[in-house]
C-alpha cells in the first residue's frame, strides 16, 4: 500500500541519534477560547513524506500554517533545520507551500506564476527561464506556460501550483489537501506522480489531508490529529495494523471493536470476557492491561475468517451471526453480521473467482474466526 | 466589457434561442430607456450645435426648411465648432478643465486608495461602518455640501481659523477662489466613487494570493506591488473614470469655490447657454466635451477587455 516508504529504507525515526529536520515542541494555538492545536510534539526527518491526518477541524491545516509561518504559535516552539522559527517571516523560511486553493495569481501566466519565487530571490534572468522550463517539465505542464490560470482546468492548475512551490528549490515542501480538487481518477494517478517527484527532489514533503487512503499510499509516516492532539505518528502499516485507541482505530479503516473485561493477563496473551461478542477474546499482541480492566478488542474486517461447515479453529477466537447486509464492491464483499448481542460486526471476503460463487446469502447463519494474532488491545 | 460588435452579436445568438420572447421584452426595456432618455437629447443637442443662431424661439433656425420649386433645403452650419477652435477662451477652458479634472483624479486615487486599503483591511465589524461614514455624505444635497466648503474654506473659514489658533499661520491663507479651492471642492465631493470601485477589487481579492506572495519569498511592499496593486487595478480605472468625466464638466464646484483665472468648460457651457442665450454655441460646447470624453472611456474599454478577457 505504502509506495512512500520506498523512498526512506533507512527509516531515520526509529534512529534515537537522528537530528530530526522539522522539531515542533509543544505547540498550541488558541484563537479566542478555542484550541485549535493543543500541545503537539513532532519530529519530522529529513527527506521523509510526512502526513498530517485527521477530520476537518482537528488542527492539522493551522499546524501546517504554523510551519509555514501563517500563523504564530500562542505557545511551544518550530525549528526547522536547527532554527528557531519563532522571529522569520513567512518570506524568509526555508519552506514553500502549495495551498488548497492554489492560490495562483490571476494575473499572470503559469510561467510569470512559477517564475515569482525566483523572482523575490534574485535569480539572474537566463537562469529563471531555465528553471521554470524545467520545473514546468516535471510536471509535465511545458505547453501551458504562456496560459492564465482562468485558462486551465483544475489539473493543470494544480501542476501549476506545485511547479511554483518546488522551483525553489525548498528544503521543506507543505501541501495543503493537493488533491482535493481533482476527481478520483486524477488523484490516484497525482499520488503515485508527487511521490516520485518528491524522491526525485529528496525534500521533505509535509502534507495535510483528510483523506487516509491518499495519506496511506503516498507518506512515509501519518500523524492521526483529533481535537489539535496527535494521536498516533507512525507509518502507514503501523498505524493501520497496531492503532494505539479507538479513535485511531476507528478512523483509519474499518473496525470491529468489542468491548470486554480482562479476566486473565498474561506474558504473551490476555484473555477477555466479551458480553457482546458472547464469549471469550484471547488477544496474542497490543497493550497489557490489568485484570478487570474494561477494555475494546479491534479486529479488521479482512482478518476475520467465515468457518466452512461451523467448525471454529480452537485456538482462535470465533462466534456466529446472521447475516444482514451484502455489499459487492467488486474485488472484495463486505458482510455486515448481526451477532446475539446485538452487535454488528462486518468482515470482507476477496471474490476469488469471476463466477460469483457465493455460499453466504442473506440471513444465513455463519461462524467467522480470527487469529488471538490479529486482535489488538486497546485500552479505555 | 466587449466590444459592441461582439455583443450585439452575442444578443443576436441568444435571441435565436428557446425562451426569446422574454429575453426580448427584458432586453427592449433598457435600450428603449437608453433610446429615449439618453440617444433622442443627445441628437437634439448633435442637431442644434450646427444650427444657425437666431433672436426667436427656439433661438436657433431649423435645420430641414422647404424652400420654393418644393426642394428641401439642408442647412447644417460648422461654426460653431469653428469658434470653439477660433476662440482662445474655449480652448482655454478645454484645456483647463481636463487638466483639473486629470489632477484632481491623480489626489483622488492616492487619497482613494489608502483609504480603500484601510477599510478593506480593517476587521469585519469595523468594515461597515467605515463604508457607511464614506456613503452618508450622498444623504445631503450636493449643492448644500459645496456651499457648506464655503464656510470651511473662507479667509475666517474654519480652517484658516484653526490654522491661526494653533500658530501655524499668522495670516489667514486664501483658498476660496483659487483653484485650490476647485481641487478641494472636487477631491471631497467624488472621493466616494473612488474608494467604492477600489474597496470592491480589493474585497474580492483572495486572502491567500498575500499568502502565497510571502511564502515565495516577497517582502509586503513587494508582494503588494506584484499582486495587490495589479488585482485592484480595475477598481483603480472604474474609480478614475468616475471622478474624471464628471470633473471634466462640473459647474456647480468651479462657480460656488472658483475665482475667475481658472475658467472650467462646464462654467463656460452654463453662461453660452443661460447668459448669451446662444443655444448653438453651447451645445457645439457640449459636443466636443463628449466626443474629449470618448477617449477616455473607450481607453477604459479597451484595457477592462484585455484585463477581464476570459474571465
Amino acid at each position: 500500500m505504502a509506495v512512500g516508504s520506498g523512498g526512506l529504507q533507512d527509516k531515520p525515526w526509529t534512529d534515537p541519534k537522528a537530528e530530526p529536520f522539522v522539531r515542533v515542541q509543544g505547540v498550541s494555538k488558541h484563537f479566542g477560547d478555542v484550541a485549535a492545536v493543543n500541545g503537539v510534539d513532532l519530529n519530522i526527518y529529513r527527506g521523509e513524506f510526512f502526513a498530517l491526518l485527521g477530520a476537518s477541524g482537528c488542527g492539522k491545516t493551522t499546524l501546517l500554517r504554523m510551519l509555514a509561518g501563517f500563523e504564530t504559535p500562542s505557545a511551544g516552539k518550530i525549528f526547522i533545520d536547527g532554527v528557531d522559527m519563532a522571529d522569520i517571516p513567512p518570506y524568509r523560511r526555508p519552506v514553500n507551500m502549495m495551498f488548497q486553493s492554489y492560490a495562483l495569481f490571476p494575473h499572470m501566466t503559469v510561467g510569470q506564476n512559477v517564475a515569482f519565487g525566483l523572482q523575490q530571490e534574485g535569480v539572474a534572468k537566463a537562469e529563471i527561464a531555465d528553471r521554470v522550463a524545467e520545473m514546468l517539465d516535471l510536471v509535465q505542464i511545458k505547453a501551458l506556460a504562456t496560459r492564465k490560470p482562468d485558462q486551465l482546468s483544475g489539473g493543470q492548475r494544480q501542476r501549476v501550483a506545485l511547479a511554483r512551490a518546488l522551483v525553489k528549490r525548498p528544503k521543506l515542501v507543505l501541501l495543503d489537501e493537493p488533491l482535493g480538487a481533482l476527481d478520483r481518477k486524477l488523484r490516484e494517478q497525482t499520488q503515485f506522480e508527487l511521490v516520485n517527484i518528491q524522491e526525485k527532489l529528496g525534500a521533505t514533503f509535509v502534507i495535510v489531508t483528510h483523506d487516509q487512503e491518499e495519506a496511506m499510499t503516498m507518506a512515509t509516516r501519518v500523524c492521526v490529529m483529533n481535537a489539535g492532539m496527535v494521536e498516533q505518528v507512525g507509518a502507514p502499516a503501523e498505524v493501520y495494523e497496531y492503532p494505539n485507541s479507538r479513535f485511531v482505530a476507528d478512523f483509519i479503516g474499518t473496525a470491529n471493536l468489542f468491548e470486554g473485561v480482562v479476566t486473565e493477563a498474561g506474558a504473551g496473551e490476555t484473555r477477555i470476557v466479551s458480553p457482546e461478542l458472547g464469549g471469550d477474546i484471547v488477544v496474542g499482541t497490543g497493550g497489557t492491561a490489568a485484570v478487570g480492566a474494561t477494555v475494546s478488542v479491534m479486529v479488521r474486517p479482512e482478518k476475520i475468517q467465515v468457518v466452512p461447515g461451523g467448525n471454529a479453529d480452537p485456538a482462535y477466537n470465533s462466534a456466529e451471526g446472521i447475516v444482514r447486509d451484502i455489499a459487492y464492491l467488486g474485488d472484495v464483499s463486505v458482510y455486515h453480521v448481526e451477532l446475539a448481542s446485538g452487535k454488528r460486526v462486518q468482515f470482507t471476503r476477496a471474490n476469488l473467482l469471476h463466477t460469483a460463487d457465493t455460499p453466504i446469502s442473506w440471513d444465513d447463519t455463519v461462524r467467522f474466526q480470527w487469529h488471538p494474532a490479529n486482535g489488538i488491545l486497546l485500552v479505555i | 466589457m466587449r466590444s459592441p460588435a461582439k455583443s450585439f452579436a452575442a444578443v443576436v445568438r441568444s435571441l435565436n434561442q428557446p425562451g426569446a420572447a422574454g429575453r426580448l421584452t427584458a432586453l427592449a426595456i433598457p435600450y428603449a430607456w437608453l433610446g429615449l432618455f439618453f440617444l433622442l437629447p443627445l441628437l437634439i443637442v448633435l442637431k442644434i450645435s450646427v444650427s444657425e443662431s437666431v433672436m426667436g424661439i427656439p433661438p436657433y433656425e431649423p435645420i430641414l426648411t422647404f424652400a420654393e420649386n418644393a426642394t428641401l433645403q439642408i442647412h447644417l452650419t460648422f461654426s460653431n465648432f469653428v469658434l470653439l477652435l477660433r476662440d482662445d477662451m474655449y480652448v482655454v477652458a478645454y484645456v483647463n478643465s481636463v487638466k483639473i479634472a486629470a489632477i484632481s483624479t491623480l489626489i483622488s486615487v492616492l487619497l482613494g486608495y489608502t483609504m480603500a486599503y484601510g477599510i478593506a483591511r480593517s476587521p469585519l465589524r469595523w468594515r461597515y461602518l467605515l463604508l457607511m461614514l464614506i456613503i452618508i455624505p450622498f444623504w445631503t444635497s450636493f449643492l448644500i455640501r459645496i456651499y457648506a466648503m464655503i464656510g470651511f474654506l473662507k479667509d475666517n473659514g474654519l480652517v484658516n481659523n484653526l490654522l491661526m489658533a494653533l500658530g501655524i499661520i499668522d495670516q489667514p491663507l486664501a483658498i476660496m477662489y483659487t483653484p485650490a479651492a476647485v481641487y478641494i471642492g472636487i477631491v471631497y465631493s467624488y472621493l466616494p466613487f473612488m474608494v467604492l470601485p477600489i474597496y470592491a477589487a480589493l474585497e474580492r481579492m483572495d486572502p491567500s494570493l498575500l499568502e502565497a506572495a510571502s511564502d515565495l519569498g516577497a517582502k509586503p511592499w513587494k508582494a503588494f506591488l506584484r499582486v495587490t496593486l495589479p488585482l485592484s487595478m480595475p477598481g483603480v480605472v472604474a474609480g478614475s473614470l468616475l471622478v474624471f468625466i464628471p470633473a471634466v464638466g462640473e459647474f456647480v464646484i468651479p462657480e460656488l469655490l472658483g475665482g475667475l483665472g481658472s475658467p472650467m468648460i462646464g462654467k463656460v457651457l452654463w453662461a453660452e447657454f443661460f447668459s448669451n442665450r446662444d443655444w448653438p454655441v453651447s451645445s457645439a460646447v457640449a459636443v466636443a466635451m463628449l466626443a474629449l470624453l470618448v477617449v477616455p472611456v473607450m481607453m477604459f474599454d479597451r484595457f477592462a477587455s484585455r484585463y477581464f478577457r476570459g474571465r
